[in-house]
């Protein structure tokens, strides 16, 4: 492993090409799983870099940690903000990116200038230090466990303090006794008691007496109009309700009876 | 090959991430990006470890590892209670801590 | 020339001197921090402190007599005040035959007052406090009289300043009398001022403040030195007695009880100013220019204050007029130099007499009239209180120069050094005092015919009292008896055998000028002047009635009514311009300095504002900062490693 091969050489510019397309993917990708997909091909070429390089066991840490624990991290987060959010790509801080573009030109220019500049030596390669401590896991064991033994006992309190401090963050203090479905009943009983036109019992099931029994399909009432009601109410926020509507009668254009205006109605009994 | 290619090939990743960061409002994205820049600067320490013969950049790029996962968690967590209070991941929300 | 000043230690009964100032010092502690306990014997324990040390005086005084005249003068050293490496002052006081003749007179005429007021203050809630401020007075004019060296002699001086403001403003429930309180301790600052530099400049030129270095060494002073210490000094002399420019604020101090008005501001505090020319006669003799400006402010003066006094209707400050001039008498007299201080001294002492008289008279007249000032409210009060127009009318005489009653003995003295003065000088001055006296046998005649002839004018009070008056009772009456008995006597006194002159002069030195013509004429002349005073005063109150309305009169009258526009002078010339001075340096302070602050302030205010923008709260700025300095940063580094 001591100089470049052909096959490196090779390996090295695909990986390259995929790894800069990847990361001005991650950057300018609008969908933010997208980025994140991107993101993962990058990780992935490194990977292969490292294990070209005589960083076996780097390489699989990078595959199994970054690409799959903290990507999958990445994407569970995104789920809960949702999955389908977008970024707009417009700036909207004036002179942002006018400053921007020609800083990080600037800086990357600087960075290469000064690899070009600095007398870069051959590779030497890791296969010595490698056979002398019986292979890259073991010789980077010995040295972790020794030489750098504790910045790796500095690195599990930091471990330890990110993963409470995880806790503490997204934690909710629970304020109020959590309330039974007894006393539940009873508070809508009373608050129906007092007048206010409320759905008492508990909500329709969706899809009763439909033509499907998906979530999105809302039951039918005994005059055959939807309960949207049955129908959870994120899906009718997003108004993906699958329906039944049926076709107004002749002469009866804005038909009373028709979906929108049972589904007004079934709203407002739901208030 | 000339080994510096690495190197180079690290630069424009660095770059690239910190341009991400830059322009990106989403506060994943610019996230992934700094996820971006510390993965180019371990390149380079895997390949100045190989340059020297020696494993300690391997080393320094593992500690690297193990900070950015303990980094992801806590920002991760930051942006979920942000995004609970505001409603948004834009980082440009954020901003009353101003004149 | 007097003798070198060369003081013998006080011992014996000389060792009295401190008492003499420490008596009345007491009676005012004891009168001021005893407080209301001491209502009830206050009066009495105030005359006896006066009493008391009038007595030493006078033991004191007997002491000297009977010393030869060259060991009559004693320095008592009582504690060093001002214990400092390089400095020292020390409180000391100086016994000689200059200040034994003012410890006479004030304790002397103090004591009469004294008495005086227990009657006149009978009524006053407040006469406690009186004789407190009394005393304290006392003390402190005697401190001024009594002091070794000049900066006791200041602090006596300021002490008298604050007496006199405290009895200016005895009846500070009448804002006329509060102002003029104000007004006579603002005026007296700016002589004190003078007095204060003329200390200062003693000491930094003869390295004391005591009397001994200072007479001692004022012949190796330069003689532009002495004369910038004499115009302080006079200037000094100008706020205390009342000279021109200083002049404004003796009328206005009559707003005081007429005990006071006879005491400080006719007897003794006014004259401190004669006192300090004549103690510093070694500077002055040095310094020629300073005694000519000393003489023209008292020829000033002494007509101002005449003219001031003929257009008065209110007779405490006819008298106050009177007191100017007379006053400006003695300042004159005092800047002839050696032929003239002893006249200054003597004529001080009679005037003491027969203007405390009248002051006194004028009391017992307002005392039976209900307070009422206004001579035109009076006429043909001689049947109805006559002790009061007997001692009046003596004092009268002597004021006016009469022979042989006392002021024509020191004011006959004073016209005839005028005049040997020699020269352009000496006749101005000359015709000037012969002028004074003429108008002062004037305005006097015209105050005796309006208060004590003609017909009644008497007028209801405020409150619709019609005057009844009355003869004053016996505690008022015998001090002015006593008082119209040294108005008769003491200039014949004085003057028999030159028995003044001798006494005096080891202290002031004396010399004899030479009248430009006969004694004799200058006696008839004068007399003639008198006459022609007393006969025009008689043509225009005695022989027609005055009218109890004042007639609009001529411009001078009016001029004279106003003081010679002494108050619009000061106000246009000192107020006003002051004003506009503070006006200027306000606007100044606000534009100028308070724009400069200000400006600096609404810069930095501003371009802080502007900068504040930067932060602008978007996390990705900061990081566009951030990024830029580190670019910065590497930049830098890899140009400085080449």
């Amino acid at each position: 492993m001591g100089n470049t091969g052909h096959g490196e050489t090779l390996l090295f510019w695909l990986g390259s090409i995929v790894s800069v397309l990847g990361a001005l993917g991650l950057i300018f990708s609008k969908k933010i799983v997208h980025a994140a997909l991107a993101l993962c091909s990058v990780m992935l070429c490194l990977a292969f870099f490292y294990m070209a390089q005589g960083a076996v066991f780097l390489g699989v840490v990078q595959v199994v940690v970054y690409t799959g624990a903290v990507m999958m991290l990445f994407l569970f987060v995104l789920m809960l903000i949702g999955i389908e959010s977008q970024d707009s790509l417009t700036e909207t801080i004036r002179g942002q990116r006018f400053l921007a573009v020609p800083l990080v030109v600037a800086f990357g220019a600087v960075l290469i200038g000064v690899y070009a500049h600095a007398n870069l030596p051959a590779f030497v390669g890791t296969d010595a230090v490698n056979a002398k401590g019986g292979g890259n896991v073991t010789a980077l064991a010995q040295l972790l466990f020794s030489r750098y033994y504790w910045a790796f006992e500095v690195s599990s309190a930091v471990l330890i303090t990110s993963a409470i401090g995880a806790m503490v963050l997204t934690h909710r203090e629970r304020t109020t006794p959590r309330k039974s479905q007894r006393e539940q009943s009873i508070e809508r009983f009373e608050r129906w008691g007092r007048g206010e036109r409320i759905q008492v019992t508990g909500l329709p099931n969706p899809g009763v007496y439909a033509q499907h029994n998906a979530v999105d399909t809302p039951a039918l009432l005994p005059d055959g109009s939807p309960a949207e009601v049955s129908v959870n109410a994120t899906l009718r926020g997003r108004d993906t309700v699958r329906g039944f509507r049926p076709l107004p009668l002749p002469g009866q254009v804005n038909g009373q009876v028709n979906g929108k205006q049972s589904a007004k109605q079934s709203n407002e009994v739901s208030q | 090959m000339n080994p510096a290619n690495y190197l180079y090939l690290s630069a424009i990743l660095f770059t690239l991430g910190a341009l991400g960061v830059l322009i990106r409002r989403n506060a994943i994205v610019v996230f992934m990006c700094i996820e971006l820049m510390l993965n180019a600067a371990n390149l380079a320490f895997v390949t100045f470890a190989r340059m020297r013969g020696a494993l300690d950049g391997q080393i320094i790029a593992f500690f690297t590892m193990v900070v950015a996962a303990a980094e992801v968690v806590v920002g991760l967590a930051i942006i979920i209670m942000v995004f609970r209070t505001r409603r948004s991941a834009s980082v440009d929300d954020a901003n009353l801590l101003k004149y | 020339m007097p003798s070198s000043y060369a003081p013998l230690a006080a011992t014996g009964t000389f060792a009295l001197i401190a008492w003499v100032i420490a008596i009345p010092l007491a009676g005012a502690a004891i009168l001021l921090l005893g407080g209301r306990r001491t209502n009830r014997f206050g009066h009495l324990l105030g005359c006896a402190a006066s009493v008391g040390s009038f007595v030493l005086g006078a033991v004191l005084f007997f002491a000297l007599l009977g010393k030869p005249g060259d060991q009559r003068s004693y320095d008592q050293h009582v504690y060093t005040w001002v214990p400092v490496p390089g400095f020292s002052a020390d409180a000391g006081f100086h016994l000689d035959q200059l200040s034994i003749i003012f410890v006479l007179l004030i304790t002397g005429v103090g004591s009469l007052i004294h008495i005086y007021s227990v009657g006149y203050m009978a009524h006053d809630e407040q006469r406690r406090k009186f004789f407190a401020y009394l005393n304290l007075f006392l003390a402190a004019m005697l401190v001024l009289v009594l002091a070794d060296n000049y900066l006791l002699l200041y602090a006596g001086w300021e002490g008298v300043g604050l007496a006199s403001y405290l009895l200016i403003g005895f009846w500070q429930h009448k804002p006329s009398a509060a102002v003029a309180a104000k007004k006579a301790f603002i005026v007296n600052r700016v002589g004190d001022v003078g007095l204060s530099l003329a200390v200062m400049l003693m000491y930094t030129t003869f390295g004391s403040f005591a009397f001994g270095p200072v007479f001692n060494g004022v012949s190796g002073a330069k003689t532009g030195t002495l004369t910038a210490i004499g115009l302080l000094l006079l200037l000094g002399a100008c706020g205390k007695s009342a000279q021109f420019p200083l002049q404004s604020w003796l009328g206005d101090a009559m707003e005081g009880p007429t005990p006071v008005s006879a005491l400080i501001h006719a007897a003794t505090m006014v004259t401190a100013g004669v006192y300090l020319i004549v103690r510093s006669n070694a500077i002055f003799d040095a310094a020629p220019n300073a005694r000519l400006v000393v003489t023209i402010v008292g020829a000033v003066t002494l007509m101002l204050g005449a003219i001031i006094g003929c257009a008065k209707d209110d007779i405490k400050k006819a008298l106050a007029g009177s007191t100017m001039s007379q006053i400006g008498y003695m300042v004159l007299a005092a800047g002839l130099g050696p032929i003239g201080y002893v006249f200054a001294i003597m004529h001080l002492v009679t005037h003491g007499f027969f203007k405390a008289g009248l002051f006194l008279g004028a009391g017992s007249v307002m005392h039976g009239m209900n307070d009422d000032v206004n001579m035109r409210h009076y006429g043909a009060l001689r049947k109805f209180m006559p002790w009061t127009y007997v001692t009046f009318g003596l004092g009268y005489l002597a004021i006016i120069g009469c022979p042989p009653f006392s002021g024509y003995w020191s004011k006959d003295k004073i016209i005839e050094a005028a005049f040997s003065q020699g020269g352009t000088s000496g006749w101005i001055l000359g015709c000037t005092t012969l002028l004074g006296a003429l108008i002062t046998a004037f305005y006097m005649t015209r105050v005796m015919l309006m208060t004590f002839f003609g017909q009644k004018r008497w007028v209801a009070d405020e409150q619709g009292h019609e005057p009844h008056p009355h003869e004053s009772p016996w505690v008022m009456v015998v001090p002015m008896a006593v008082l119209a008995v040294g108005s008769v006597a003491a200039g014949a006194l004085f003057s028999y055998h030159s028995a003044f002159v001798n006494w005096l002069e080891p202290v002031t030195g004396h010399s004899d000028g030479r009248l430009p013509f006969s004694d004799a004429l200058l006696q008839v002349i004068t007399l003639a002047v008198v006459a022609l005073g007393v006969a025009y005063a008689w043509s225009l109150y005695g022989r027609q009635e005055v009218p109890a309305q004042a007639p609009a009169g001529a411009f001078a009258t009016r001029a004279a009514r106003r003081d010679l526009y002494g108050d619009a002078f000061n106000e246009l010339v000192f107020m006003r311009t002051g004003q506009y001075l503070t006006r200027v340096l306000v606007y100044f302070d606000l534009k100028g300095v308070d724009g400069a602050v200000n400006g600096i302030a609404a810069g930095l205010g501003g371009s802080s504002g502007r900068l504040r923008r930067l932060q602008t709260g978007f996390v990705r700025s900061y990081a566009l900062s951030m990024f830029g300095g580190a670019t910065l940063l590497i930049a830098a580094l890899l140009l400085v490693r080449g």
